[in-house]
């Protein structure tokens, strides 16, 4: 009754291994092709100078100095701003809620603001912090004439990764063993304490790899700081909260979308300190990890 | 004379550089219960998967000696070893039926190894499932999950499933251990009928077990085989003091 | 480190407190675009919205109908998904029952990196790589297209459905692999026929989510997609998205006030649903994943 199909079984069985091989090595390739193609674009265009410079009608002279400031003033800014509160939403949401129905609530709303489109948050930022500081300026008497400044740029960007702070926050402190809180406890140490001096140290290096990851995105965000005002030419160093500011990826967009040909090297110079920077973090967060989990194992 | 249907012979398995069984030499008489007992960890499951190459599966695994099912050495390149393992079937501890419909868990072994006409299918399945004594109390819901049937049933779907593959042998790896006392019962019932079609091979860590429904039992203690043997002679007069010391429940 | 009484009891509640501005901003967030959207929809009717085939909003005979809109960001999203599904889950597949453990060293990580890598390169890449590209073999395709950000961003979600096809693929207890091959049968029977079925709960919600995370992508349609809305199912020629027009309403500096701009929230409002929406089902299909699990 059962012929040997066996042949034909064994064939399609190699064939789909291949297969299947080929459709998983096309991300390699596509990879290859999109970090080449920057280099080869680009790594002629990147220099100190490119680096310290401001950007220019001319793209040889164009530089990246006033992005790269006004990315370090939006990071810097956000953390600032969301990392206390994410920090504290975590702990709150593991360790101490009381009333299960508040806390579900926080839960599934940072579940739904975590996978909210990035330019929605910018759609956000433009209805409410441009709006609302503009109104201050103009009820404040000052000269200033627009909300769509730095301070803009931060609080939306504080909003946009604060979900993902907390999220990533939640799953480090979920790795901690329960015994390990238990065994505080039954020596007396208040909730507090436990909390502060053992589960948070221990998920420590994962809540760190967390921030650092978070920070990479904010440096690689685009759209939401398009809506919010950041713009494609700045002449000076955008380290005035209340004044107007870039950040690098938008910097590259604008040079993207110039129609001179040499800009897309420009781009492409700035694309390739822009993802040096965030590999240089990734880089760093793997290193604390690695140095971390031995202190803490 | 009764005819074998396996003639093992100085069998060794290495799980990399851990001996799991050692010289382990022994022949399985055709349609019979033959059943391996032995404290854990002895090598009696290590054997059985061996049995039907399942072990090719483990990583670092190696074996030495000779396995031969029906004269034909199953470790050479001129066994298919997809049509061994159709020639000797295998129901594991826990019960494992596909998350598919009954019919379908009977269904999908066949139609892989080259039945496609629905009609085969159909009967094969009726059949399998009689054979299997599940038919009865499933033959209104052919169509529905198999996880919803209870443990018991799914054990004999799982029977059932190997059967359709029209086995010579039998391969059961404690197939009783977690289900309840009645759904044992109607199982050991079933072996009993089988083994009049099939070669039936049973670990079991239920001595009782063994006694109960086995014609053949095989004592195996730290990777040997110490004891093999026609089971009521061998559980009224063992002949090596490590079985009787198993026995007699000194340890294990 | 001594806590007095009061810190003990304080602390908590400092920490609800700050969990509570999640609450704020979410009430915010959903406030500040219905509001707008009523605005926009005192001026324009929702009729024409949905219904009107022209989305003109600045000429000087404005009209405000979605549907070019919707067509645009179909045309893109469907390219991407038809991209992303069949690579990302034979790339699942491929990690979770086939790959030897080097290649899954080196697979593993390349697919974090382009999860990683900002789209505003996938953008850049688009443009200046696969747009060029595309000419060559059809030469009818427009500078601006959304075939070539289709691919770029198919590219971009592999990894969202790899990585949770991978999930839902591990899940799978490996008694199913040992019974499968107990049967006999080979390692692609048992992978097509037992394990992807057993995952299909999980798969389905990778690619619910891989569709939401296209529809709400923006920089790189703003790059090479064009700007140019358009009906035609053409990939090859210029569209708009929903996210296009969000896009281009920020750079242009369209005077706040306009119906032009307010119409930026009614089209905000609607990709924020339609997020929520697939975002919600897919999170159902995860749970039924794992309920189907646990039986």
């Amino acid at each position: 009754m059962f012929k040997s199909h066996s042949k034909k079984r064994r064939f399609i069985n190699t064939l789909m291994n291949i297969v299947l091989l080929i459709f998983s090595a096309s991300s390699v390739v596509i990879l290859a092709v999109i970090l080449i193609s920057i280099i080869v674009k680009g790594i002629g265009s990147v220099s100190w100078n490119f680096i310290t410079s401001y950007p220019s009608r001319n793209p040889v002279l164009a530089g990246i100095l006033p992005s790269l400031v006004g990315s370090l003033m939006v990071v810097g800014g956000s953390m600032v701003v969301a990392l206390p509160i994410g920090l504290a939403t975590a702990l709150y949401l593991q360790e101490f809620a009381k009333s299960k129905r508040w806390a579900g609530l926080i839960q599934s709303l940072i579940y739904n603001l975590a996978g909210v489109p990035s330019i929605v948050y910018g759609i956000f930022g433009a209805a409410f912090f441009v709006t609302t500081l503009k109104a201050i300026f103009v009820a404040s008497g000052s000269s200033l004439t627009t909300g769509r400044v730095l301070l803009a740029g931060i609080l939306t960007m504080s909003i946009l990764i604060l979900p993902v702070i907390v999220v990533t926050t939640q799953e480090a402190l979920k790795t901690v063993p329960k015994n390990l809180k238990e065994a505080s406890l039954a020596l007396g140490a208040t909730k507090v304490q436990t909390t502060f001096k053992i589960t948070s140290r221990y998920a420590f290096p994962n809540i760190l790899t967390g921030v650092i990851l978070a920070i990479a995105r904010v440096l690689g965000e685009t759209a939401p700081l398009l809506m919010v005002g950041a713009a494609g030419f700045i002449t000076f160093l955008p380290t005035n909260l209340f004044g107007s500011f870039t950040v690098l990826p938008v910097q590259i967009f604008s040079w993207i979308t110039r129609p001179q040909a040499g800009f897309q090297a420009t781009a492409a110079a700035g694309i390739i300190v822009l993802l040096l920077t965030q590999l240089l973090l990734s880089g760093i967060a793997i290193f604390l990890r690695a140095k971390l989990q031995k202190r803490y194992e | 004379m009764d005819e074998f249907v396996y003639e093992v012979s100085n069998l060794n398995l290495f799980y990399d550089q851990v001996q799991a069984l050692k010289n382990v030499s022994m022949n399985i008489k055709k349609n019979q219960v033959t059943a391996f007992i032995g404290p854990s960890g002895c090598g009696k499951t290590s054997f059985l998967r061996i049995l039907n190459r399942l072990s090719d599966l483990v990583e670092g695994c190696t074996i030495n000696g000779t396995v031969k099912l029906l004269d034909e050495d199953i470790f050479s390149p001129s066994m298919d070893v997809f049509d061994l393992r159709r020639r000797v079937g295998m129901v594991f501890q826990k019960p494992n039926p596909f998350p598919m419909s009954i019919f379908e868990n009977v269904a999908y072994g066949p139609r892989c190894h080259g039945i496609k006409d629905k009609a085969v299918l159909k009967q094969l399945v009726l059949e399998s499932l009689k054979q299997a004594a599940l038919y009865d109390e499933v033959k209104d819901r052919l169509n529905k999950s198999a996880l919803e049937l209870s443990g018991g049933q799914q054990q004999r779907l799982c029977i059932a499933r190997a059967l359709a593959m029209k086995p010579e042998v039998l391969l059961m790896d404690e197939p009783t251990s977690a289900l309840d006392p009645i759904a044992t019962a109607k199982i050991e019932e079933l072996i009993n009928t089988l083994k009049k079609n099939y070669t039936i091979v049973i670990v079991t860590h239920s001595m009782q077990q063994a006694a109960r429904i086995s014609d053949t039992t095989a004592f195996f203690l730290l990777g040997e085989l110490i004891e093999m043997g026609p089971t009521k002679e061998f559980y009224a007069t063992p002949s090596d003091p490590r079985s009787e010391n198993y026995i007699t429940g000194r340890f294990g | 480190m001594k806590t007095t009484n009061r810190l003990n009891t304080i602390v908590p509640y400092i920490l609800m407190f700050l969990a509570t501005i999640v609450i704020l901003i979410s009430i915010g967030l959903v406030l500040s675009l219905v509001f707008n959207t009523v605005k926009f929809f005192s001026v324009v009717s929702i009729v024409e919205f949905f219904t009107a085939t022209e989305w003109t909003p600045l000429f000087a005979d404005p009209h405000y109908g979605i549907y070019p809109l919707i067509v645009g960001t179909i045309l893109v999203v469907s390219g991407a998904i038809l991209i992303a599904v069949p690579v990302g889950l034979m790339t699942a597949i491929y990690l979770s029952e086939y790959a030897p453990r080097w290649l899954a060293k080196i697979l593993k990580p390349v697919l974090e990196v382009l999860s990683g890598i900002p789209t505003i390169v996938y953008g850049f890449f688009a443009l200046t790589v696969i747009t060029p590209f595309l000419q060559s073999i059809l030469p009818n395709t427009q500078f601006y297209n959304s075939a070539s950000a289709s691919i770029a961003m198919g590219f971009m979600i592999v990894p969202l459905v790899s990585s949770l096809s991978q999930d839902a693929l591990n899940a799978v207890p490996n008694q199913m692999r040992t019974g499968g091959y107990a049967l006999g049968l080979t390692k692609w029977e048992v992978t097509s026929g037992i394990l992807v079925p057993s995952a299909r709960s999980g798969i389905v919600a990778s690619v619910i989510l891989a569709v939401s995370r296209a529809i709400g992508e923006t920089m790189i349609v703003a790059i090479a997609a064009g700007v140019q809305p358009s009906t035609s199912w053409n990939p090859f020629q210029s569209v708009m998205t929903l996210t296009g027009y969000i896009s281009l309403v920020a750079q242009s500096d369209a005077p706040e006030g306009t119906t032009a701009y307010y119409a930026l929230y009614a089209v905000g409002l609607l990709l924020f649903l339609s997020t929520l929406l697939l975002n919600f089902l897919g999170r159902l299909f995860i749970k039924r994943r794992v309920a189907a699990q646990n039986v």
